[in-house]
C-alpha cells in the first residue's frame, strides 16, 4: 500500500461550492493522512455530504486552491477518476442490489461498462471470497443480498470498495441502523483497514463512536471549517459545542412525580422478544427506557400499542387495557412516535397540514361529515405556534422541513389526539444536535402539563438528562432502575455496555 | 383576487389551468377549421358520447390515487350490465316495469361493487400488485361474461331504459347529467371526505398511513368497491346507449381511461391528483375526437392523436425540453 | 438444489402447479400426452413465449411495456410493405427488416422514458394508442393476404405420423422461439450488460452511482423487447399467413399476466427466463387441458382468470416489501 510521498491520502484547500447563491462550502480545507481514521462532524446541512460529493467528483467546486489525491495534484475530479485513484464512498443507503447475490454485489463494479462481455462468475466469486477473507468475515456468496441482515450488507459494501482497490473510504453514517455488537464488529473492521494503510473518513452523528474510532476530527458548521482536532482528550460535550456553535445545556431535569398512575404493566411477555416486564408510568412522569438495539425496547412499545399481542396484564387509568390493534390503542389514549420517521412517522409525499391532520380526522368534520378546511388550517396553525414549528405554508410538502421540524410535526399529530400516554421511540434520530434540545424542552413541558411519557433511546445521555426515572433493558428484561439525580453518565453507560 | 386564484388552484389542482388553456386553444382551432364545430348539434352529440368514457375514467381514478390501478373496469361494467339485463329479462324483457328496472339497476351496482371489493380485498390482504390482481380479475370477468352470453348480444329492454341513454331534460343530455352527478360526488369524496383523505395517504405510503392509525385495508377495499360501483353505473349507461349488452363492449376504452388520468396530472405512483383536471382531460379527448371527426378524420386517427397528445403533454410537464436539442453538452 | 428452490420460490411453485396439471391431464384424458397435442401446444405458444421473454427484460429493468403486441402489428404491416416493395425478399431480409423495425419502435419508448423521465407505463400506454391508431388509420383496417411465398410457407422441423394416422409437426416458429428464449437467457444471465439491467431494475440510484449507463440500459431493455416484438411479427405471419392490423390488439395484457405469474416483479430486479416460460406454459396448458376435457371454450378464460387469482391469493406475498420496493423502483 503505497501512499503519496507526503503521506496524505487527500488534501483539499480552499474548496468553495455554491448552490443557488448559497455557499454550501466556503473555502474549506480538508486533509486525511494515509491510513488514518478521520471523522467528519457537523450538523445536518453543514456541508459534510457536499464535501464528500466534491471529493468523489459528483459535484465540481466553483473554486479550489488545491486538490491532491495520494500526493498527486489533480485539476478536476470525476467519478471515474476518483474511483481509479482509489476513492470509494459507502453511502448510508449502501447503494447495493438486494436481489443479486453477495458475490455479484461485491464484484459488481467489474461488470459496469457498455461493451458487451461474458460474466466471469467463478472469477468474481473468488475475488469476493478473497476480499471477505481479508476482512476476516465469512458470508454465503450465493445468497441474495436481501436475505442478509443490515450489518452484513454493510460488510458487503466495504468489501465492494476494497475490491476496487480503495485506499480512501468515506463511510456515511455507517452505524445508524446497527446494534452495539454489530457496531463493535464494524469498528473492528475499520481499525483493520486503517492498519492495512487504508484511510477511512467516518461520518457519524454518534459522538461517542466518533471519539472512539477516529484519531482526528474535522468539524464543519454552515459550510465553513471550524477546525481540525485530535480526538485525544476531546469530550462529547466539547464536540457538540463545536458543531452547534453554542453551549448545550445538559442538566438532569428529573424530579419526583406523584401523579396518578396512567399506565401499568405486570408480567408482560412476548415469547422471543421480551419477558416479565413490570412497568408503571405516572401522569407528568417521563420514564426513560434505554438499552442496546435488540434489547426488546421497540418490541415492548409495539405490544403496548397493540401491534403485537402480549401475555400478562396492562391497565390504563386503572382499567384493564387490552389493545386489539394500533387503531384501538390510539382510541384508548396512546400515541406512538415511531423511530423510523422517514418511512413510518410521516408521509413524505404529502403536505405539512395533511401530516398533522391524519390522526384527528374525526375532530375536523363539519356538519355534513366532511373535512372542514378551516378546522384543518386552525389545527395546524395552533400546533405550529404551540410547538414553535418553523414552516412555510401548511400546504408545502413535509419534505421541505428540517429533521427537527419534521419531528415536531409528528409530535403535533399525536398530541392532537390528546393522548394519555405518549411513547417516543428514539425521537432524535436524524435530528441535529441543536434541534434536539428543542424537542426535549417540549417533552418536559408536556410532562409538566400532566402527560405520561415513555422515552425510548439508545443514547444514554438523552434519557439521563431528560427522564425522571431511567430503566435499563437488556435481553428482553428490565435489569435496573436509575434515578438520574443519583447516577452519572459513566455509571449508566457502564451498565448498558457491560 | 390573487388569493382567490390561489384558493381556486388549491381546490381544483394546479394542472387545471394548463389544461384549460389547451382546451381553449383546441376549441378555437376546431371552430376555425370546421363551421360545424361550434354548433349545438355537435356539443349535443358530445354530451352523449363523453359520459361513458368519463364514468369509466372516474372508476379508474380512485384506485390510481390509492397507488394501484383497476384494469378490470370494462368487464366490471359489462358484468354489471349483464346483471341489469338478466333481471329485466326475468321480468318480461321489453315489458319489464319500473320496479324491475330499479331492482336490476340495484343488482347491477351490487355486483359491480362486490367484484370490486373482492379485488380490493386481495390487494389489501395478500399485498399482491394491483396490476396483477386487476388483470386476473379482468381475465376472469371477461371469461365469465363470455361463458354466460356465449359471446353473443343480449337485447330487448323497455323503452324507458333507452331514454336514459338518449333522452334529455330541458335539452340537457341525461347521460351527461348522470356523469356530472357522479363527478361531483367524486370531487367531494376526494377533496373533503375522510375516505378520500385516507385514499391519498394510502397511495403515498401505506405503512406510514397504517402507523398513523388509518384503516388502510378498509380504505383499499372501499376504493375498489366504489370503483366497481361506478363501473356498474357505466355498464347501465352502456346498455342504455347501445340498447344491448355484449361482453367486450367498450374494451377499447380501457387504456384510454388511463391516458385521460395521466393527462389530468395524476401521480402514477398514487397519493396525488384531483378530479377536476381529469374531467377536463376527458373533455379535451372528446373534443379532439369530435373535432377530428368533423374535419374528416376517423376515430382511429383520433386514438393516435390521443396517444401523441399525451406524449406531448408529458414532455412539456417534464421540464426537460432541452433534451430535444441534440448534441447539447451535459 | 434446495438452495435453488429457496432462491427461486415462485418458479418452483409454478413448476409444481404446472407439473400437477400435466399429470392430471395425462391421466384424465388420453389425448393430452400425445405428440400431436404437445407439438401443437408448442406451435401455438411460440409467439406468446417470444413476447414474454422480450417483456421480461423490460420488467427486470424496472419498466413495463403495454405497447409490444400493437408494435408487432405495426412491424407486420411495415415489413410486409417493405418486403413486397423489394420484390419479395427472403428470410434473412425478413429477420433484418422485422427485427430492425421492432427495435426502432422499442427505442422510441426508451427515448421518451429516458429523455424526458416519464415513467414507462405512461409512455407505453401513449405509444400503444399512437401505434394502434396510426396503424388502423393508414391501413384503414384492411388486411394483407398476398404475402411473399417464403413468408407464409409452413416449414416443419419434425414430422411424425402416429399409427392412427394423426400427424404431429413441430413448426419453424418453435425453433425461432427456442433461439429467442436461449438468447434472452444468455443476455440477462451471462453478459455484463444483462447483469447491469438487473442491477438497474433492482436499485436504479445504486446503479447510477456505480456508473451504469442508464440510457443504454433503457435502450437495451426496450430495444430487446422491440426486437422480440419484431421477430414475433415475422413468426405470427408465418403461422396465420395473413396480416390483420387489429388481430393482436389486447394480447399484451394476457402475456403480461402470464409473465408476472412466472415471478417477474413489477418494479424490477427480479424475474427469470424459466419463470416467464413456465408462466406462459401454465396458461397455455390450462387452456389446452380445458379444451381436451371438453369444457366449453367460453369458460376457458373464466377458469384461467380464476386460476391466476387463486395463484396470487395463495402466494402470500409480503405486503410491506412489495409496496416498498415498488416505490423505490419507481424513482
Amino acid at each position: 500500500m503505497t501512499s503519496g510521498s507526503d503521506g496524505f491520502a487527500l488534501r483539499l484547500k480552499g474548496i468553495t461550492k455554491i448552490f443557488g447563491g448559497v455557499k454550501a462550502l466556503d473555502a474549506v480545507d480538508f486533509e486525511v493522512r494515509a491510513g488514518e481514521v478521520h471523522c467528519l462532524a457537523g450538523e445536518n446541512g453543514c456541508g459534510k455530504s457536499t464535501l464528500i460529493k466534491v471529493v468523489t467528483g459528483v459535484y465540481t467546486p466553483e473554486s479550489a486552491e488545491e486538490i491532491s489525491l495520494f500526493g498527486e495534484a489533480v485539476s478536476t475530479i470525476t467519478p471515474v477518476k476518483a474511483r481509479a485513484k482509489g476513492v470509494s464512498v459507502i453511502w448510508q443507503d449502501l447503494a447495493l442490489f438486494p436481489n443479486m447475490s453477495v458475490a455479484e454485489n461485491i464484484a459488481f463494479d467489474t461488470l459496469v461498462g457498455a461493451r458487451p462481455r461474458g460474466v466471469p462468475f467463478a472469477k468474481m466469486k473468488a475475488a469476493a471470497a478473497e476480499v471477505l477473507a481479508r476482512l476476516g468475515v465469512t458470508l454465503d456468496l450465493d445468497a441474495p443480498l436481501e436475505t442478509l441482515p443490515i450489518a452484513q450488507r454493510q460488510v458487503v459494501a466495504i468489501a465492494r470498495a476494497l475490491l476496487n482497490d480503495a485506499r480512501l473510504i468515506f463511510m456515511d453514517e455507517p452505524t445508524a441502523s446497527l446494534t452495539q455488537s454489530e457496531t463493535d464488529r464494524l469498528l473492528e473492521i475499520v481499525r483493520k483497514l486503517s492498519a492495512d494503510g487504508v484511510a477511512v473518513v467516518f461520518v457519524s452523528h454518534r459522538l461517542a463512536e466518533v471519539l472512539d474510532i477516529s484519531s482526528r476530527v474535522t468539524v464543519l458548521r454552515d459550510g465553513k471549517l471550524v477546525g481540525v482536532y485530535p480526538t485525544e482528550g476531546m469530550t462529547q460535550a466539547r464536540l457538540g459545542e463545536l458543531m452547534t456553535g453554542h453551549l448545550l445545556e445538559s442538566n438532569v431535569s428529573a424530579r419526583d412525580v406523584s401523579g396518578p398512575v396512567v399506565f401499568e404493566a405486570k408480567g408482560l411477555s412476548v415469547p422471543g422478544q421480551f419477558e416479565n416486564i413490570d412497568l408503571t408510568i405516572r401522569a407528568g412522569e417521563v420514564v426513560g427506557l434505554t438499552g442496546l438495539i435488540g434489547a426488546g425496547r421497540t418490541e415492548l412499545a409495539h405490544a403496548m400499542i397493540g401491534m403485537t399481542r402480549a401475555q400478562g396484564t396492562m391497565r390504563l387509568m386503572g382499567k384493564p387495557y387490552i389493545p386489539g390493534s394500533l387503531r384501538d390503542a390510539i382510541a384508548q389514549g396512546l400515541a406512538y412516535v415511531s423511530e423510523d420517521r422517514l418511512s413510518l412517522g410521516l408521509l413524505q409525499k404529502q403536505s405539512i397540514a395533511d401530516n398533522a391532520a391524519i390522526s384527528v380526522l374525526p375532530k375536523l368534520l363539519d356538519q355534513f361529515g366532511l373535512i372542514s378546511p378551516a378546522k384543518k388550517q386552525a389545527l395546524i396553525l395552533d400546533w405550529v405556534k404551540r410547538l414553535g414549528i418553523k414552516i412555510g405554508a401548511p400546504e408545502n410538502p413535509i419534505a421541505t422541513l428540517s429533521g427537527g421540524n419534521q419531528q415536531k410535526v409528528v409530535l403535533a399529530k399525536w398530541l392532537a389526539t390528546e393522548p394519555k400516554l405518549l411513547i417516543l421511540d428514539s425521537p432524535t434520530v436524524g435530528v441535529d444536535v441543536g434541534a434536539r434540545a428543542g424537542i426535549f424542552r417540549i417533552v418536559r413541558d408536556l410532562a409538566d402539563q400532566g402527560l405520561a411519557i415513555l422515552l425510548i433511546s439508545d443514547e444514554a445521555s438523552e434519557v439521563l438528562y431528560n427522564a425522571d426515572r431511567v430503566l435499563h433493558m437488556a435481553e428482553g428484561r428490565i435489569r435496573e432502575s436509575f434515578d438520574p439525580r443519583q447516577t452519572t453518565i459513566q455509571a449508566l453507560e457502564a451498565a448498558i455496555y457491560a | 383576487m390573487s388569493a382567490f386564484i390561489t384558493r381556486l388552484r388549491n381546490a381544483l389542482g394546479r394542472e387545471t389551468f394548463g389544461l384549460l388553456i389547451l382546451l381553449a386553444v383546441m376549441v378555437t382551432a376546431f371552430s376555425l377549421a370546421s363551421p360545424k364545430f361550434l354548433t349545438a348539434a355537435n356539443f349535443g352529440s358530445m354530451g352523449y358520447q363523453a359520459p361513458l368514457l368519463g364514468l369509466l375514467t372516474l372508476a379508474m381514478l380512485g384506485p390510481m390515487i390509492s397507488g394501484g390501478i383497476n384494469l378490470a373496469i370494462i368487464f366490471l361494467a359489462n358484468i354489471s350490465g349483464l346483471t341489469f339485463a338478466w333481471v329485466m329479462l326475468q321480468f318480461g324483457g321489453a315489458d319489464a316495469g319500473l320496479p324491475a328496472i330499479l331492482l336490476g339497476a340495484l343488482a347491477a351496482m351490487a355486483v359491480g361493487a362486490a367484484a370490486g371489493a373482492l379485488e380490493g380485498a386481495v390487494i389489501a390482504f395478500v399485498g399482491a400488485h394491483p396490476i396483477l390482481v386487476s388483470l386476473a380479475m379482468m381475465i376472469f370477468l371477461r371469461g365469465l361474461g363470455e361463458f354466460l352470453t356465449k359471446g353473443g348480444d343480449i337485447s330487448g329492454f323497455p323503452d324507458v331504459v333507452g331514454a336514459l341513454g338518449h333522452g334529455a331534460i330541458f335539452g340537457f343530455p341525461l347521460p351527461l347529467l348522470l356523469f356530472l352527478v357522479v363527478a361531483f360526488v367524486w370531487h367531494v369524496l376526494f377533496s373533503r371526505s375522510r375516505h378520500g383523505f385516507a385514499t391519498y395517504m394510502v397511495g403515498s405510503n401505506i405503512r406510514a398511513a397504517e402507523y398513523s392509525g388509518l384503516p388502510t385495508k378498509r380504505t383499499l377495499i372501499t376504493i375498489y368497491a366504489l370503483s366497481g360501483l361506478v363501473c356498474a353505473i357505466a355498464g347501465i349507461l352502456m346498455l342504455a346507449r347501445f340498447n344491448s349488452v355484449r361482453v367486450g363492449h367498450g374494451e377499447a376504452m380501457l387504456l384510454v381511461t388511463v391516458l385521460a388520468i395521466f393527462l389530468g396530472g395524476i401521480d402514477p405512483f398514487g397519493g396525488h391528483g384531483r378530479v377536476a383536471p381529469v374531467i377536463l382531460s376527458i373533455l379535451i379527448l372528446q373534443i379532439l375526437s369530435s373535432g377530428l371527426n368533423l374535419i374528416g378524420a376517423n376515430q382511429h386517427l383520433a386514438t393516435a392523436v390521443w396517444g401523441l397528445f399525451l406524449i406531448a403533454v408529458m414532455i412539456l410537464r417534464s421540464g426537460r425540453l432541452a433534451a430535444l436539442i441534440p448534441f447539447r453538452k451535459d | 438444489m434446495r438452495k435453488l428452490m429457496k432462491n427461486r420460490q415462485i418458479e418452483t411453485r409454478i413448476f409444481i402447479a404446472l407439473a400437477a396439471i400435466c399429470i392430471f391431464l395425462s391421466l384424465a384424458t388420453d389425448t393430452f400426452l400425445t405428440s400431436a397435442n404437445l407439438t401443437s401446444l408448442l406451435n401455438n405458444s411460440s409467439v406468446n413465449l417470444i413476447w414474454a421473454v422480450g417483456l421480461l427484460v423490460v420488467l427486470i429493468a424496472g419498466g413495463i411495456d403495454i405497447s409490444f403486441a400493437v408494435a408487432t402489428s405495426v412491424v407486420q404491416y411495415i415489413a410486409a410493405k417493405i418486403l413486397i416493395g423489394m420484390g419479395g425478399g427472403n428470410w434473412v431480409l425478413g429477420f433484418i427488416v422485422c427485427g430492425g423495425v421492432g427495435i426502432m419502435l422499442g427505442l422510441i419508448n426508451a427515448a421518451l422514458i429516458h429523455g424526458f423521465r416519464i415513467i414507462s407505463i405512461v409512455v407505453t400506454i401513449a405509444t400503444f394508442n399512437a401505434f394502434f391508431g396510426l396503424l388502423m388509420f393508414f391501413t384503414r383496417g384492411r388486411s394483407i393476404y398476398n404475402l411473399p411465398d417464403w413468408w407464409i410457407e409452413r416449414i416443419p422441423l419434425y414430422e411424425h405420423q402416429a399409427a392412427d394416422g394423426t400427424w404431429s409437426q413441430l413448426m419453424m416458429p418453435v425453433a425461432v422461439m427456442v433461439v429467442c428464449v436461449i438468447a434472452t437467457w444468455f443476455l440477462i444471465q451471462r453478459t455484463n450488460l444483462g447483469r447491469q439491467i438487473y442491477a438497474f431494475g433492482d436499485n436504479p440510484e445504486g446503479a447510477r452511482r456505480a456508473g451504469v449507463n442508464l440510457a443504454l440500459m433503457q435502450g437495451l431493455a426496450f430495444g430487446w423487447c422491440g426486437m422480440m416484438a419484431g421477430i414475433a411479427a415475422l413468426m405470427q405471419v408465418n403461422i396465420v399467413q395473413e396480416v390483420v392490423p387489429n388481430a393482436l390488439y389486447g394480447r399484451e395484457l394476457d402475456v403480461l399476466a402470464a409473465t408476472v405469474l412466472g415471478g417477474a416483479r413489477l418494479g424490477g430486479g427480479k424475474g427469470t427466463v424459466l419463470g416467464a416460460v413456465l408462466g406462459v406454459m401454465f396458461v397455455a396448458v390450462t387452456q389446452n387441458g380445458l379444451n381436451l376435457l371438453g369444457i366449453s371454450p367460453f369458460a376457458f378464460k373464466m377458469i384461467i382468470g380464476a386460476a391466476i387469482l387463486i395463484a396470487i391469493s395463495t402466494s402470500n406475498m409480503n405486503l410491506g416489501g412489495l409496496f416498498a420496493t415498488r416505490k423505490e423502483g419507481a424513482k
